[in-house]
C-alpha cells in the first residue's frame, strides 16, 4: 500500500482536475455569464429564504441618527423636476383599479411608522424614521392581481426598480411619504418613495411617478441591476 | 507531555500517502476561491473603507491598489464575491465531512495536550533550537495554524452570511453585534486568513518539492513520519 508507482502519481493528478473547472472563469468570454449565474443563483437562495413574517428590527428612537446624519443619495440629481401641485402616481398592469392615485389617497391608507435600519449596498448603514402607507394596502386598493408576482416602479429622476411581489406584500414594506415625522424633503424623494426595510438601499427607489403590478419582469428591471448589482438586493 | 529532548529521527524511506483526495481538491479549489474572495472583498470595501459613521467619514485608507482587487468597481466585485461564496461553503462543507468521516481530524485538530508542545516548536523554528520528534503527521504549531485557519474560515462565512442577510438571520447577526459588529469581524477574519499565508508558504518553500509535491499527488517519498512509527 505504501509503494508509490509513478502511474500511481498521475492517477491522483488526474483526480485533482475538477479543480480546473475553476479556470473557467479565466476565460474572458465566459467570465461574465458565469459571474451572472452566481449571482442570479444567490438570488433565487435569497428569495427563498425570505420570511414575508420576519420583521426587520425596530430601533428604539434613541438609536435613530439625527435627520442631518441621514446621507441624500441620488444616482444623478437630487431634486429632480417635479411638479408637485399636480403629483398623482400613475397606477397600472394587473390591477382591477387602474389610474392616478392623489397623494392624500395613500395618506388615507392607515399610517405605519418605524425605525428601521437603512443599508446601502457599499456597506454603510444609518437608523432611520420612515412614514408611510403599507404597499399591501395600497396594492389591495388598486385591486392587485394577487397571482401577479411583481411591482415596478419609474421615478422622476429615470430611475427605476421593480420588486418581487413577496417583499412588496411584507408588512414593512411602505409607500413612504413621511421621514423623521415630516413630509419627505426633496432629496430624500418627495412626495413619495419605496421604504424597504427587508432591502438594499438602492431598491429603495425615490421620487415615485408609475408603479405597475406585472406578472413578467420588463427589460429594464432596475437601475443598478441593470448594471450589475442583484435584482434581488434582500436583507 | 515531557518536553522531548533533541531525537534524531531515523529517515523513513518508505513512500507515504500523506493526502487523501478530497484534502488536496479542497486545499487547491479553495487556494482559488480565498484568492477571489480577499481580492473582490477589497474592492466591495473600497465602496465604503469604513467601520464608523457614513455622516461623518474617517476612510481607513484612501483606496486599495488595483492590484490586489478584483471587478473593477462595486458590482463587479460583488459578483465576484456573491459568486465564489458558494464555492467556499461548499469546499468548506465538504472538506469537514470528508475529515469527519476519514477520522483525519483527530491528526489535525489542535487540542489541549498540543499546548506543551507549542514552545518547543516555536525555538526549533525561530530560535534555532534542537528539532522536536514528530509525533504526528503535523506539528502542534501546525495544528494550532490549521485550526485556527479554519476558525477564521467559518468566521468568515457566519459573519459573511449576517452581512448579506442580516434581517433573515437576525438571530445569528445578534452574536457579532449585528450587521455592524459583523462587517467588522469578516475583515478581520479575513485578515486572520491571510496572514496565514505567508508563514504557510514560507513553510513550503523551505520544505522542498517532495512536500510541495505531496499536496498534488498525495504521496511523500520521505516522509518525516507515518502512522506505523509512532512511538
Amino acid at each position: 500500500m505504501s509503494e508509490q508507482p509513478p502511474q500511481r502519481s498521475r492517477r491522483e493528478l488526474l483526480k485533482l482536475s475538477p479543480v480546473l473547472l475553476l479556470g473557467s472563469f479565466a476565460v474572458p468570454s465566459w467570465r461574465e455569464p458565469l459571474l451572472e449565474r452566481g449571482v442570479a443563483w444567490s438570488d433565487a437562495a435569497s428569495a427563498m429564504i425570505f420570511r414575508r413574517d420576519h420583521l426587520a428590527a425596530s430601533h428604539a428612537d434613541a438609536d435613530v441618527v439625527p435627520f442631518e446624519q441621514f446621507p441624500y443619495n441620488g444616482y444623478d440629481v437630487i431634486e429632480p423636476d417635479i411638479d408637485f401641485a399636480n403629483w398623482t402616481l400613475a397606477v397600472s398592469g394587473a390591477v382591477a383599479r387602474p389610474g392616478t392615485y392623489a397623494l392624500d389617497q395613500i395618506r388615507a391608507l392607515p399610517k405605519r411608522t418605524h425605525n428601521t435600519r437603512h443599508i446601502c449596498v457599499e456597506g454603510w448603514d444609518v437608523v432611520g424614521r420612515f412614514g408611510g402607507a403599507r404597499l399591501a394596502d395600497f396594492l389591495a386598493l388598486a385591486g392587485a392581481d394577487p397571482g401577479a408576482q411583481f411591482v415596478t416602479v419609474t421615478c422622476a429622476d429615470d430611475y427605476y426598480e421593480s420588486l418581487d411581489m413577496e417583499t412588496a406584500l411584507h408588512p414593512q414594506s411602505l409607500l413612504c411619504y413621511e421621514m423623521y415625522d415630516r413630509p419627505l424633503d426633496r432629496g430624500h424623494g418627495a412626495p413619495l418613495r419605496l421604504n424597504l426595510p427587508t432591502k438594499l438601499g438602492y431598491k429603495q427607489a425615490k421620487y415615485l411617478m408609475t408603479l405597475e403590478v406585472a406578472h413578467v419582469l420588463p427589460a429594464r428591471r432596475s437601475y443598478w441591476g441593470d448594471q450589475g448589482y442583484s435584482w434581488y438586493g434582500g436583507l | 507531555m515531557a518536553d522531548s529532548s533533541v531525537t534524531t529521527t531515523p529517515k523513513v524511506s518508505r513512500p507515504s500517502y500523506e493526502h487523501p483526495w478530497a484534502v488536496r481538491f479542497c486545499h487547491w479549489a479553495n487556494a482559488v476561491s480565498v484568492t477571489v474572495l480577499a481580492m473582490s472583498g477589497l474592492q466591495i470595501f473600497a465602496a465604503f473603507p469604513a467601520f464608523g459613521s457614513k455622516i461623518p467619514q474617517e476612510n481607513l485608507i484612501d483606496a486599495v491598489p488595483e492590484a490586489v482587487a478584483l471587478g473593477g468597481w462595486l458590482g463587479g466585485a460583488l459578483q465576484w464575491h456573491f459568486t465564489f461564496m458558494w464555492i467556499f461553503a461548499a469546499i468548506g462543507i465538504l472538506y469537514v465531512v470528508s475529515q469527519i468521516a476519514s477520522g483525519h481530524w483527530r491528526t489535525l485538530v489542535f487540542v489541549p495536550r498540543d499546548v506543551a508542545g507549542l514552545w518547543p516548536m516555536v525555538r526549533y523554528y525561530f530560535l534555532f533550537g534542537p528539532k522536536p520528534a514528530a509525533t504526528g503527521q503535523y506539528n502542534p504549531l501546525q495544528k494550532q495554524a490549521y485550526t485556527t485557519a479554519l476558525l477564521f474560515g467559518t468566521l468568515s462565512l457566519l459573519t459573511g452570511l449576517v452581512m448579506y442577510k442580516p434581517v433573515q438571520f437576525s438571530t445569528l447577526g445578534w452574536f457579532f453585534g449585528g450587521y455592524h459588529g459583523a462587517r467588522l469581524v469578516h475583515f478581520l477574519a479575513m485578515c486572520g486568513l491571510l496572514a496565514f499565508i505567508p508563514g504557510h508558504l514560507i513553510m513550503v518553500l523551505l520544505h522542498g518539492w517532495d512536500n510541495f509535491a505531496s499536496m498534488i499527488t498525495g504521496w511523500k517519498r520521505y516522509p518525516d513520519y507515518t502512522p506505523g512509527d509512532r512511538p
